[in-house]
């Protein structure tokens, strides 16, 4: 049914979803940046942080003014906290992209390290984890979000290897200190994004079944 | 069946000290008593059938809220429980009964007069006595017999008070009530409704033709009734119903789909029909 404030709603649910594919976007780049020394690539990824910012005002604006002209009731009252709530999740994994990518740009003016350890396969478990989870909040998909949570610990485990890795490096050869201290920066900043993207996926399983799951243990849902 | 509504048998609830447990933190022993207890309710306007087996309880010394869209019934149940549908003509239950506080309020031998008594109403247009505000209050007790003036006045100031009314109004209790603005009318109808002590309030739309202001102080006041007072109120602002009531009930098309805490009927409804009212997707 096509009422005349579903097309409020629906923006808003627009708006979240430019700006989910604009932060997974930076995340790909930022990794790029990296990867492959690409200073534009990470400049580019810099100035559009400001875009995501500006998105996350919008929506914001958005939803205080449903809320205040509506006075939304269940499922619309969901959508739209927690459309503000991933709107800001998505904001911060922009901010660990940009964090990532300033990194790289000062990794760039260095001799490239032997070995980037488990980062590039880090940022590609993070990217999908932010799909997956906008994907369970488009499909209305709570499987998938229960999936996305799971996942976050594959992360956290790439991200203490990566440490590990990084300690030795610098035990090896005193010499790439200060690199290999960047390294592990953006390995935090990833692990970061990850777990915003679990905070995602459980906005979602709150959205779709109303059952708060934060800080629940996954096998006891 | 002899049943005095006007003296203990409904009145016992109410005289009970609204405390709560020691021990557990539990809400009162007497919260969680029926006041009214609907079961299979079936009730006709002629041959049409208005509400089809209705079964609920309502707490006692709660707000219950009823909503739903126009002509789902639930003005109709509202007035079944003092048996104001008597009034019209044709009209008649089905099936099932109403009991209120263990007493069926149709059985023959109910005084109907006791039963309003103790089932107050108040409507959606405020409706004064063209009297004086005292007068407004006095009438009902004068109706039971009272005289005594100092009774009286004493019931008068306590009615007003408990209706907040009473500090906009002491000064001139005497003049017409027709002076009053809406809400401080619709508050008056209140004072005049718990004048006599009832058990119940029901408040069918009572804030529907009054400004925000005057609605939040009828609000309040439905807050600070419900201590000594049963209230069935029914509203079609659903903010209202969220704000105002401990419990919900949604009914479409003469039936009950749904009762449960305000809260969860809000936030998290089990029913899709209920989930699509109150956000505005039908009705």
């Amino acid at each position: 049914m096509s009422l005349y404030w579903e097309q409020h709603l629906q923006e808003i649910r627009e708006q979240l979803l430019m700006m989910s594919s604009l932060v997974e976007r930076n995340l790909g780049q930022c990794a790029k940046a990296l990867i492959e020394r690409d200073d534009v690539l990470a400049d580019l990824v810099e100035e559009e942080d400001s875009e995501v910012d500006e998105l996350e005002k919008r929506i914001d604006e958005l939803v205080i003014t449903y809320i205040s002209t509506h006075g939304p009731m269940a499922r619309d009252c969901r959508f739209l906290i927690t459309a503000s709530k991933i709107s800001s999740e998505l904001e911060r994994i922009a901010d660990q992209a940009t964090t990532v990518a300033r990194r790289a740009r000062d990794l760039n003016k260095h001799p490239a390290l032997k070995s980037l350890s488990n980062i590039p396969v880090m940022v590609e478990e993070v990217q999908e984890m932010l799909r997956q989870s906008i994907k369970a909040f488009v499909d209305r998909d709570t499987d998938l979000a229960l999936e996305v949570i799971g996942r976050d610990k594959l992360v956290d485990s790439e991200y203490k290897e990566t440490a590990r890795d990084v300690e030795s490096a610098i035990m090896s050869d005193p010499g790439t200190t200060g690199r290999e201290l960047h390294l592990l920066t953006i390995a935090k900043a990833l692990e970061r994004a990850g777990d915003h993207a679990t905070n995602i996926a459980e906005e979602v399983f709150y959205l779709y079944k109303g059952q708060d799951i934060r800080h629940v243990k996954l096998h006891s849902l | 069946m002899s049943l005095d509504l006007a003296t203990p048998t409904v009145s016992r609830v109410k005289t009970e000290p609204n405390t709560k447990t020691a021990t557990s933190g539990a809400e009162s022993p007497t919260a969680a008593i029926p006041m009214i207890e609907v079961e299979n309710l079936d009730f006709y306007y002629g041959k049409s059938r208005a509400l089809h087996s209705v079964t609920l309880k309502i707490p006692a010394r709660k707000v219950t809220a009823f909503i739903g869209p126009s002509g789902c019934g639930k003005s109709t149940l509202l007035r079944c429980f003092n048996r104001m549908n008597d009034l019209i003509e044709g009209t008649r239950i089905g099936a099932g009964h109403i009991k209120i506080q263990g007493v069926d309020i149709y059985d023959p031998s109910v005084d109907v007069i006791a039963l309003r008594r103790q089932v107050g109403m108040v409507f959606q247009k405020s409706n004064p006595f063209p009297k004086s505000i005292y007068q407004n209050i006095s009438y009902g007790l004068e109706l039971q017999g009272v005289k005594d003036k100092a009774r009286l006045d004493a019931v008068v100031e306590k009615s007003l008070r408990g209706a907040a009314l009473w500090e906009e109004v002491k000064d001139r209790l005497h003049t017409s009530a027709l002076g009053l603005s809406g809400g401080q009318q619709q508050r008056l109808c209140i004072a005049r409704a718990i004048a006599v002590e009832p058990a119940v309030i029901l408040m069918d739309e009572p804030c529907s033709a009054l400004d925000p202001i005057a609605t939040s102080k009828v609000e309040e006041l439905i807050q600070e009734l419900k201590k000594q007072f049963t209230i069935v109120i029914v509203t079609h602002s659903m903010q209202q119903a969220g704000r105002c009531s401990d419990k919900t009930a949604f009914f479409y098309l003469g039936k009950l789909i749904e009762m449960d805490v305000t809260q969860k009927i809000f936030t998290k409804p089990a029913q899709q029909q209920t989930e699509d009212y109150i956000t505005g997707r039908f009705g």
